[in-house]
């Protein structure tokens, strides 16, 4: 059972940490059909654009994108984890 | 399939905002019953995984990629209530953490690829629960079927929410058009993703995998 847990992580950390510097940089389906209608016009600026790890970059660096991952997969692992570990059924006690 | 802030005005921006609410406590109230000792940790990583696998955008065209959305992926290992909130997890952690997604759009966000494209992509995994009880082949097929409904369904949210209120005013045929055809792609990649995932899971751990319960040994019942 662990075994497979810790399979599933390391997946997870390999695909966010390695893989991700392979994605295709081109805009996605909802991003094109704003860009090609003229919708993207009325974008605003993301309010958090300027923080640290904004756009899975490290300080606006996309050479740190794997670590923007890992760093990903520790944040949403630990909040996920501990969100649904509270709300289980305790079954158990 | 993250929109930015300023696609849609202030008004129609809020009522999802509040609809995204309630789905998710919704969700929050009926997830407890998939939750244990056991789906509590694979939930986890579910949302995980998702989070990782959204970050590889794959070619559809020349100039246009794709990502995975998650949702019939989510609900058909860890159910729709649980699935929805591990998709929800992850458009969070993107819109305050990378900047991916507005914060006024994220009701939209959540709306599109958490709610709605997760309980489409269920119902469909669900209508064909018969056929993925038949081996890896049917399983793969489900998982691929829902997935794809999924990206349409989610697509179709973007749509809907523009011709509420949508910002520019562009022809509702013209988008609609434009989004259905590039998902249509996206949803073959979502598909593939999905179809290899599950059976990945249901491979090594068939009582992981939500949709499968029930069509084997019944589990133990702890009182």
């Amino acid at each position: 059972m662990k075994k497979f847990f810790i399979g599933f992580a390391v997946v997870s950390l390999l695909i966010a940490g390695v893989l991700s510097y392979f994605a295709s940089g081109d805009p996605d389906g909802l991003d094109k059909t704003v860009e090609d209608t003229g919708i993207a016009e009325h974008a605003q600026e993301h309010p958090l654009s300027d923080t640290v790890f904004a756009d899975y970059a490290v300080g606006g660096d996309d050479a740190f994108t794997g670590l923007a991952g890992i760093l990903g997969v520790v944040v949403v692992l630990a909040l996920s984890f501990g969100l649904f570990w509270f709300l289980r059924k305790r079954t158990n006690v | 399939m993250h929109m930015s802030d300023g696609l849609l005005n202030a008004p129609v921006s809020v009522v999802f905002l509040v609809i995204a609410a309630v789905g998710v406590g919704f969700a929050l109230v009926k997830a407890r019953a998939d939750l244990d000792d056991r789906t509590a940790p694979m939930a986890g990583l579910v949302a995980t995984f998702i989070f990782a696998v959204q970050m590889i955008n794959f070619p559809i065209l020349p100039g246009a990629s794709g990502h995975l959305l998650g949702g019939a992926l989510a609900a058909i290992l860890v159910g729709p209530y649980v699935g929805a909130l591990c998709v929800t997890i992850v458009l969070v952690v993107q819109a305050l953490l990378f900047a991916d997604g507005g914060l006024t759009a994220l009701g939209a966000n959540v709306t599109n690829m958490a709610l709605i494209g997760t309980a489409a992509g269920f119902l469909v995994a669900v209508a064909l629960r018969k056929v993925a009880e038949r081996g890896k082949g049917g399983l793969a097929a489900v998982a691929f079927t829902s997935a794809f409904v999924n990206t349409l369904v989610a697509a179709t949210g973007f749509v809907v929410e523009y011709a509420i209120g949508g910002v520019g005013g562009v022809e509702i045929g013209k988008v609609a058009l434009l989004m259905w055809g590039l998902h249509a792609l996206i949803g073959i990649g979502e598909g593939l993703i999905t179809a290899v995932t599950v059976t990945s899971v249901a491979a090594i751990r068939p009582d992981l995998v939500h949709l499968l319960k029930g069509s084997r040994k019944p589990l133990e019942v702890r009182s």
